[in-house]
């Protein structure tokens, strides 16, 4: 990029006006890289019932952060916090997580529910949370590796009906008993 | 202008002044040294760690040093859950930078900084001198114990930087007969992590209704009433500890009696307890003094709002605690943010890009009983007309009631926060 000799001068002083008035908008980065005090470096999370947002489908994270700005999903900081975001920095954001390099967490899980959960995957989730998890097609997350603890609290609010779910989905999960629920959370926690 | 041209070329590692300033420093062994493009960052806590580690992964050609005085750092931010005895020790606060350096290829140096010699571009310290293009200071807070006359930080602890305080204040807990009486100072704001105290009390609260049946604690409060999250602090301890907490606002301490266990405020009113806790007032860290960064408060240092650079010391970088930063309250999480922000615009013009526009996060738990906890939460920005750090509309605000769920999070919160610190 060539920039102009005076502008540089400028942006290189000490004067704090100068600075904001060369100011570019904040970049994918700059907006991103301020959720890793909660969500990890990069969106890699270390915390156990903190989603991990590296590699998150675009579409997602995009609807996620709608419906905490609007209250249709439940959420604690999260609903104050959508509200600090234009919509096309939410898009600049969601761009940034969906090219970072997913990183599955190192939960515990037990192996005989993850037999149980691969079942209830297959039966019930496998057409739309795609190759176990791992994959997505539009607004479907990427669930596979993230935390179990993470999981089962999101899954609690999905059965309790705090957390909206499409038709379809709601559809298709109705025969579910908390125990499918909880073998399906490890089923996913435990995908590399 | 021709001071500023200089920098300029050295900047940009083009030119003979980069090339001095490299011939200086006297090694030129790996492709940044070569390139002369140095940052020190001082302070190895929330906000310095960040610092370094974001200007390394955003330009690994940038040789970075944090220059550090322990070999660890203990987290102030949850160190009230071991002071309510819902936390054992302090080891899960406690982070190490063996991970951070080898990981970023930072230089990290133990050592005491002794000076900053700003016209030089040089940090001085206990292991020999530290050439920068870049400064950046995160020292944290300093007590501004002349005060509060007589003090002394080994009777009456302020465990208001993590460690051996915090141990201390907590032994005295346990020593303390039932029935006993805690006071606790809390300074004029602003201070580090508003809603501290007031946690603080709750743990304290709980510590004393579990473990000391018949004490009770006293709040000084040299504010006029409860700084951060009142409503919800209210309601916690009227539900946790009805009857338990005296909590008297406008009461600002000004003198101890060391051996009668007394606090006097104003002078006039004495206050007795059987254990004591001053949070004493603060202003910058002690090094910022010393370089000449602190505004004419005589407390923090005034910084340009997008870059973090001091206003008065060109080159040098204030971030965290020590830096005004307009709407950002002094917490662990602005400190981390400003230390990306800071990264990021250090990197930009060390590479002549335009900066990018400041864009900060703060989310700050407080916990009221061992599963309940509350939050506060902002978005920040700059508003160009007042040239300040200014939070986004809707974005501030605090949790509607005491949540389970957040403490839940909260847990989480410091597990990648001193995660992201430290490696």
């Amino acid at each position: 990029m060539k920039i102009k000799w005076s502008g540089l001068v400028l942006a290189i002083s000490a004067f704090a006006v100068s600075a904001v008035a060369h100011a570019a908008q904040p970049s994918a980065a700059m907006l991103s890289n301020a959720c890793a005090g909660c969500h990890g470096t990069h969106g890699a999370s270390a915390g156990p019932s903190m989603p991990s947002l590296a590699g998150q489908s675009k579409a997602f994270f995009i609807d996620a952060m709608k419906k905490f700005k609007s209250g249709e999903r439940p959420g604690t900081v999260m609903s104050r916090l959508a509200k600090g975001y234009s919509d096309e920095q939410v898009v600049a954001m969601a761009e940034f997580f969906a090219k970072q390099k997913p990183q599955a967490q190192t939960d515990m899980v037990d192996p005989a529910l993850v037999a149980k959960g691969k079942t209830v995957y297959d039966n019930t989730c496998k057409r739309c949370h795609l190759e176990n998890g791992k994959e997505f097609e539009e607004d479907t997350p990427m669930v596979a590796g993230q935390w179990l603890k993470y999981l089962q609290i999101q899954m609690g609010e999905l059965q309790s009906g705090a957390r909206k779910m499409s038709e379809k989905k709601a559809e298709k999960v109705k025969s579910l008993s908390s125990a499918d629920w909880e073998a399906v959370a490890h089923f996913y926690a435990s995908q590399k | 202008m021709t001071m500023e041209r200089r920098n300029f070329l050295k900047l940009l590692g083009a030119g003979a002044a980069a090339t001095a300033t490299v011939g200086m420093a006297g090694c030129a062994s790996s492709p940044a040294m070569a390139n002369g493009r140095k940052v020190v960052v001082i302070g190895g806590g929330y906000g310095g760690t960040i610092a370094a580690k974001y200007i390394r992964m955003m330009d690994a050609t940038i040789e970075v040093t944090l220059i550090e005085r322990n070999d660890h750092y203990v987290s102030c931010p949850f160190s009230n859950l071991y002071l309510g005895g819902i936390m054992p020790d302090l080891s899960s606060l406690t982070i190490k930078y063996d991970k951070l350096a080898a990981n970023h290829g930072i230089n990290v140096v133990q050592a005491e900084v002794t000076g900053i010699d700003a016209a030089g571009h040089t940090v001085k310290t206990s292991k020999g001198d530290f050439k920068y293009d870049r400064l950046v200071v995160s020292p944290g807070v300093e007590f501004r114990t002349d005060e509060i006359k007589g003090y002394d930080d080994q009777i009456m602890p302020h465990a208001w930087k993590a460690g051996p305080q915090t141990m201390l204040l907590r032994k005295q807990l346990e020593a303390m007969k039932p029935g006993g009486t805690v006071v606790l100072s809390i300074p004029l704001a602003p201070f580090r992590c508003p809603p501290g105290p007031y946690e603080r009390t709750s743990m304290i609260a709980m510590y004393l209704k579990q473990h000391k049946p018949g004490s009770k604690i006293i709040v000084l409060d040299a504010n006029p009433d409860i700084v951060s999250k009142k409503g919800l602090f209210l309601k916690g301890w009227k539900k946790h500890y009805d009857g338990l907490i005296d909590y008297r606002p406008a009461k600002k301490v000004t003198e101890v009696d060391n051996k009668n266990m007394s606090v006097l405020i104003e002078g006039l009113e004495e206050v007795k307890g059987d254990v004591i806790n001053i949070i004493p007032p603060q202003k910058a860290g002690h090094i910022a003094h010393v370089a000449g960064l602190v505004g004419p408060d005589k407390k923090w240092c005034p910084v340009n709002p997008m870059t973090f650079e001091s206003t008065l010391q060109k080159d040098i970088h204030v971030i965290g605690d020590s830096s005004i930063a307009g709407a950002m309250p002094k917490s662990g999480y602005s400190a981390n943010s400003e230390a990306k922000v800071c990264a990021a615009n250090i990197v930009a013009v060390m590479n002549g890009r335009e900066l990018t526009e400041m864009s900060g996060v703060n989310t700050c738990y407080s916990f009221l009983s061992a599963k309940e906890a509350v939050s506060v939460t902002g978005v920040y920005t700059v508003d160009k007309v007042k040239n300040a750090i200014v939070p986004v509309p809707g974005s501030v605000g605090v949790s509607p009631d005491l949540s389970e769920l957040e403490a839940v999070y909260a847990q989480s919160w410091v597990k990648n926060i001193l995660t992201e610190m430290s490696s």
